[in-house]
């Protein structure tokens, strides 16, 4: 027990520990997946495992998606389990979530979570809320996935971050991966969860490919809702982030790790419930703190500042927490501006030696 | 025997037009020496009679068409017809970047509307927006300089492809379907403010089956307002076809209780004859009313759809030979003779012209200042300060 606790807070794979010490085998195999492709994997596994799961969206069918993360699926398992809908976002979220409530299992894909806002009464009002208001009598059991936050030159309409928007809501869980084996497992563990999850993917990760562990690559690989990664161990600063951002914090900690400044990186995985005691554990340690996100107003990295004072690790930070955000204005289309409007590599590093007194 | 001045004339066209593929100069100069004197001034066409949907009566199926009208839609349309290539070209070369979405094809449905209503009229479409932002008065070089992201273009940079705005026209609008209710507020403030102005709303085949629309129609008949809902039906939203979407594709009865018409999208005539008749029906307070123009679009859905994994190569081929918009005019053209091969030439040299300077502009402006980055936030107020990445970045907002 003792020692599946200590890798867990180490972040390093339990079973690979376990292998190495005690059998002496061959290192587990690594493969090289990417994103789409660990998310596509998730909902093939999950559409295999249980018949009542469909998915249901604009072009995931005969499309493959359009971001083919759903690619494969439609000639796989035919119009029954995979639906393209009309472009009425309202009118099909909403007919998801009453298919949860009679038994079936959805997921609904929001093509970018923009086109979310037409549906977000549905979302809200008849998925989050309901469990509460029928005391448990009704469930919900409904994914909503899609890409969430800024693309590539896309524009403000097509560029909002909805994890403030939908963490805010009670009723909901909310996950936003980074790894594949993020996107795999949480979203495994999404479709499993009997509540109405909101599951932040991201577009430009999709292309991205990240070594899964051998453990992850097994049909039943889950990774626990509301509890946040470790992904690198350090001792001076905590930098926390989620999806995309967790990259840059790993990038920054690699570059002021040449000036020996460790940064121990969180990855929230879980914006709704938020894993605090990683995040205070880890302060404890480091008595410095610095978030990562899109837009700053009524944000994640605002819910932690706030419960960091609200609890124990207030008395061990030795300088205010310093968050990183995008620019307070709609996302500009010019390259030279929307470069300028989200937190860069940077501004991470700044931050770090400012918290530091550098 | 003598012939009659006419049938002379026609020989001559005739003769013009089996020579026109060689280079021979003898010809170019006989023609050449012909004066504008001898071009029809005006003829009227025969238009395909429109579908209509609680109308007692019908747009005319005869089109009465100047020489200089002729010319000045040509032109119009080849314009948009290259800018859009060009526009193809430059998103290859990752000059343009992010979502394009390219209107070659329905040319005579931007154009035809624009004929049919007033500068002083309103219009609103989707994100297929370049068209109507050229006919609707900003210039090639502003608009492919807003879609290279540079301080020159018509938002100045910020807005991009999706986002172009002009007097009169309310963009450009990403978020599909959005821009109806929209189009029938403009119609609203029309009415209220006692002009005889309306509102073209547009919207396409996909976005035909939003709840928001049947709401915006259901108001719009309420109150009587001077709206026309054009649905560009050019069959795929996306990759979804219209079978696929759509229980109903008869997209001009959606309306129910508004009147409609369904109109030929690839004549322009009988888009400018259509629109011209749900002007003044909604002039006469007797608005709103639906219009389905039946179009094409060439290229996919946007650039990152090849636009063949739906719809067959042979499809497309079959609409450009047979119903190309601009061919459908210049045929028109010359058969009527409105005008001669070698001027539609020339034309066509001035265009691409006009278009290679715009695209140079476009690439060489420079991108928009840092300075520029946080204003317009707010319209008409007070400057104010913005928080930049980090808590201590306070930049600036000016309006």
């Amino acid at each position: 027990m003792a020692l599946l606790k200590s890798c867990v807070r180490s972040g390093r794979n339990v079973f690979a520990v376990i292998l190495r010490r005690e059998f002496h085998k061959t290192a587990p195999a690594l493969v090289q997946v990417t994103v789409r492709d660990a998310l596509t994997q998730a909902m093939d596994e999950e559409l295999e495992r249980d018949e009542r799961v469909f998915l249901l969206g604009e072009e995931v069918a005969q499309y493959d998606g359009a971001y083919k993360v759903s690619r494969g699926l439609w000639k796989k398992y035919g119009d029954k389990r995979i639906i393209d809908t009309p472009i009425t976002e309202m009118g099909f979220a909403g007919i998801a979530v009453g298919s949860a409530m009679a038994g079936l299992r959805p997921i609904c894909e929001f093509m970018t979570f923009n086109f979310s806002m037409q549906a977000i009464d549905q979302i809200i009002n008849s998925a989050a809320k309901t469990s509460y208001m029928s005391a448990g009598l009704q469930s919900v059991p409904i994914v909503f996935r899609g890409p969430n936050g800024h693309s590539a030159g896309v524009a403000a309409q097509h560029s909002q971050c909805f994890a403030a928007w939908y963490g805010h809501c009670p009723g909901l869980k909310v996950l936003s991966p980074w790894s594949a084996e993020d996107a795999k497992g949480l979203l495994k563990a999404a479709i499993r969860d009997d509540n109405p999850v909101v599951f932040l993917e991201n577009e430009l990760l999709y292309g991205v490919a990240f070594e899964v562990s051998e453990e992850a690559q097994s049909k039943d690989f889950v990774v626990p809702i509301g509890k946040a990664k470790v992904e690198r161990q350090g001792t001076r600063i905590t930098l926390v982030s989620h999806s995309r951002y967790v990259g840059h914090c790993l990038d920054a900690a690699a570059v002021l790790a040449k000036e020996g400044i460790e940064c121990e990186v969180i990855n929230l995985r879980s914006i709704r419930p938020l894993d605090m005691e990683t995040i205070e554990s880890s302060v404890a340690k480091t008595n410095h703190l610095v978030t990562v996100e899109g837009w700053p107003q009524f944000g994640v990295g605002a819910e932690i500042c706030a419960r960091i004072m609200e609890g124990p690790a207030f008395n061990y930070l030795d300088a205010p927490v310093i968050r990183v955000t995008g620019v307070d204005i709609p996302m500009p289309y010019a390259k030279i501006l929307e470069d300028n409007s989200v937190p860069q590599i940077k501004d991470i590093i700044f931050s770090v030696k400012k918290s530091l007194n550098i | 025997m003598l012939l009659s001045l006419n049938s002379m004339r026609k020989m001559l066209t005739i003769i013009t037009n089996v020579l026109k593929g060689s280079a021979s100069k003898n010809v170019a100069r006989v023609v050449a020496a012909r004066t504008y004197a001898d071009f029809t001034a005006e003829a009227a066409f025969d238009v395909k009679k429109c579908d209509t949907h609680r109308l007692d009566d019908a747009p005319p199926t005869k089109s009465v068409l100047t020489r200089e009208d002729a010319l000045k839609y040509y032109r119009t349309m080849q314009v948009i017809r290259r800018m859009e290539l060009k526009a193809d070209q430059l998103y290859k070369q990752k000059i343009i970047r992010g979502f394009c979405h390219l209107y070659d094809g329905q040319e005579a449905c931007a154009v035809g509307i624009e004929a049919g209503i007033k500068p002083t009229d309103h219009l609103i479409t989707a994100y297929r927006a370049h068209g109507y932002t050229y006919t609707r008065g900003v210039s090639v070089r502003e608009i492919l300089a807003e879609l290279t992201g540079r301080r020159g273009g018509c938002a100045k940079g910020k807005g991009g492809s999706m986002h172009m705005y002009a007097n009169n026209f309310y963009g450009g609008n990403g978020i599909v379907g959005a821009q109806v209710p929209l189009g029938a507020g403009v119609a609203l403030a029309c009415k209220y403010l006692g002009t005889d102005q309306v509102c073209v709303s547009l919207y396409g085949d996909g976005a035909a089956n939003q709840g928001q629309i049947f709401e915006a129609y259901n108001m719009a008949s309420l109150w009587k307002l001077p709206c026309i809902f054009i649905c560009e039906n050019n069959k795929y939203a996306m990759g979804t076809s219209v079978e696929r979407s759509s229980a109903s594709t008869e997209y001009y009865k959606r309306g129910n209780f508004i009147p409609g018409l369904r109109v030929d999208g690839m004549d322009i005539l009988c888009v400018k004859e259509a629109t011209k008749y749900a002007a003044d029906l909604c002039r006469a307070g007797k608005g709103p009313i639906v219009m389905e123009l039946q179009t094409y679009r060439y290229h996919g859905h946007s650039m990152s759809d090849p636009g063949v994994s739906y719809r067959t190569r042979d499809e497309i081929q079959e609409v450009r030979s047979k119903s190309d918009p601009i061919s459908l005019l210049k045929d028109r053209m010359l058969a009527n003779n409105m005008a001669s091969v070698e001027e539609l030439k020339e034309i066509d040299v001035q265009v691409r012209k006009e278009i290679e300077e715009a695209a140079q502009f476009a690439t060489t402006d420079p991108e928009p200042p840092l300075e520029e980055l946080c204003n317009h936030i707010f319209y008409n107020d007070a400057p104010l300060e913005v928080r930049g990445t980090l808590p201590w970045a306070k930049l600036k907002s000016v309006s």
